[in-house]
């Protein structure tokens, strides 16, 4: 609801566009919120517009070049642009999956943080099968998207699709599962708190 | 503020939005941008300033919101949305350019596009569902009206409209929770 709205950070706003791309029930759920706004628009009340505004509007119409013929052509069996990365991350991502400016964070995992407003931060995670990330709370929320591969932890398996969503009660030691290294999406609004003193005095140079 | 807060009956309500925009699209025809202009531009105005725009910003993201409304008409589906929803979109992404100054990441588009000739049942359904939710929006009770409608033009999360309001922040999410509730169940008892 807060997506439709339109009054989340960027950061989590991205991880919601990207999970309703793979998601066809949540995006059944959003378009029911939009509509909703919908009918807010309805009922918002009228606020006179300036008496030239139509003019105006029509004017700049009339600049736009024509339409030409509307084309109803389908893509071609649609093809995805990028095999793990969904299209709303494609603008983050210049280059897709294979141009992902990856850096070490230590056991074998990789991250790419994502260039968003700075209320809140997004970032990529690539994590071998069979790493465990370390013991950690959370100050803040943190949504978890798992683009490839899976992760389980204390609560869930969570795979291709599904999000976790981490808020400051959950403490968890997220481990990835055997096959293709699990891919993540994931963006916080505050930093993380880990349990072991090493994690904690390099969270700083992480950034996370 | 000199703008309405209260909902109201609206014969135009039962204006066939849908086949205006459809006239915009095929033919071009700046009489049905009027119509529609004159219906939504106050709207989406009066929506961008309850969102804390000012005057002029608002005036002029009203006007961009229509001119914008003609120049995808293209991409307008009426057996997904009804007008009303499709120009919520619209506004509320332009006020996020605008306001917040930072990018709103957009699902995929679905593989397939609007259709040449949508489903006519399809289009009466959604118009149907769009009065039932407006009719239930107006009937809720009016805590869970204005909480709903705040958390869409208020462009407040639920921890700023609790500092506003002084409810607790857990009163305001049931609330709001029942609300939409309330509007689903509404909408289901109509099916039957």
């Amino acid at each position: 609801m807060a997506y439709s709205a339109g009054v989340l950070p960027e950061a989590f706003s991205l991880v919601v566009a990207t999970h309703i791309s793979m998601c066809d029930e949540c995006r059944a759920a959003l378009e029911a919120h939009d509509a909703v706004g919908g009918a807010v628009l309805e009922d918002a009340g009228e606020a006179a517009l300036a008496p030239d505004a139509l003019a105006k509007c029509l004017a700049d119409i009339q600049k736009l070049p024509p339409k030409g013929p509307i084309s109803f052509n389908k893509p071609a069996a649609s093809t995805p642009k990028d095999v793990v990365l969904p299209d709303p991350l494609l603008d983050y991502v210049e280059g897709g999956i294979d141009a992902v400016n990856w850096r070490p964070v230590g056991f074998g995992v990789k991250q790419a943080i994502l260039p968003t407003s700075k209320d809140a931060s997004v970032r990529l995670l690539y994590i071998p099968a069979g790493v465990e990330v370390p013991d950690h709370g959370h100050h803040g929320t943190e949504l978890t998207l798992v683009l490839q591969g899976a992760f389980r932890d204390e609560f869930d398996r969570f795979g291709p699709g599904d999000i976790e969503i981490a808020d400051p009660n959950v403490e968890h030691t997220p481990v990835a599962e055997e096959g293709p290294a699990c891919i993540c999406l994931a963006a916080t609004d505050a930093p993380l708190k880990f349990r072991k003193f090493l994690p904690k005095i390099a969270q700083p140079f992480l950034r996370i | 503020m000199s703008i309405a807060t209260k909902p109201r009956a609206d014969q135009s309500i039962d204006e066939d939005w849908a086949a205006l925009m459809v006239a915009i699209r095929d033919h071009e025809d700046t009489q049905a941008f009027a119509a529609l202009f004159a219906h939504f531009a106050p709207r989406v105005k009066a929506f961008l300033l309850k969102s804390g725009a000012n005057e002029t910003l608002a005036e002029d993201c009203a006007q961009e919101v229509l001119t914008t409304v003609w120049r995808k008409s293209h991409l307008f589906d009426p057996s997904r949305a009804t007008v009303a929803t499709w120009i919520f979109t619209i506004a509320r992404n332009r006020k996020i350019d605008l306001l917040r100054k930072e990018r709103r990441p957009e699902p995929e588009d679905l593989p397939w596009g609007p259709e040449p000739e949508p489903d006519a049942d399809d289009v009466i359904a959604l118009e149907q569902e769009r009065k039932k939710m407006q009719s239930a929006l107006i009937q809720l009770p009016d805590k869970q009206r204005i909480l709903i409608e705040r958390c869409y033009f208020g462009d407040l999360s639920h921890s700023e409209i609790a500092a506003e309001t002084g409810l607790p922040l857990g009163t305001i999410k049931s609330r709001i929770r029942l609300g939409l509730e309330r509007l689903r169940r509404e909408m289901d008892a109509d099916k039957e």
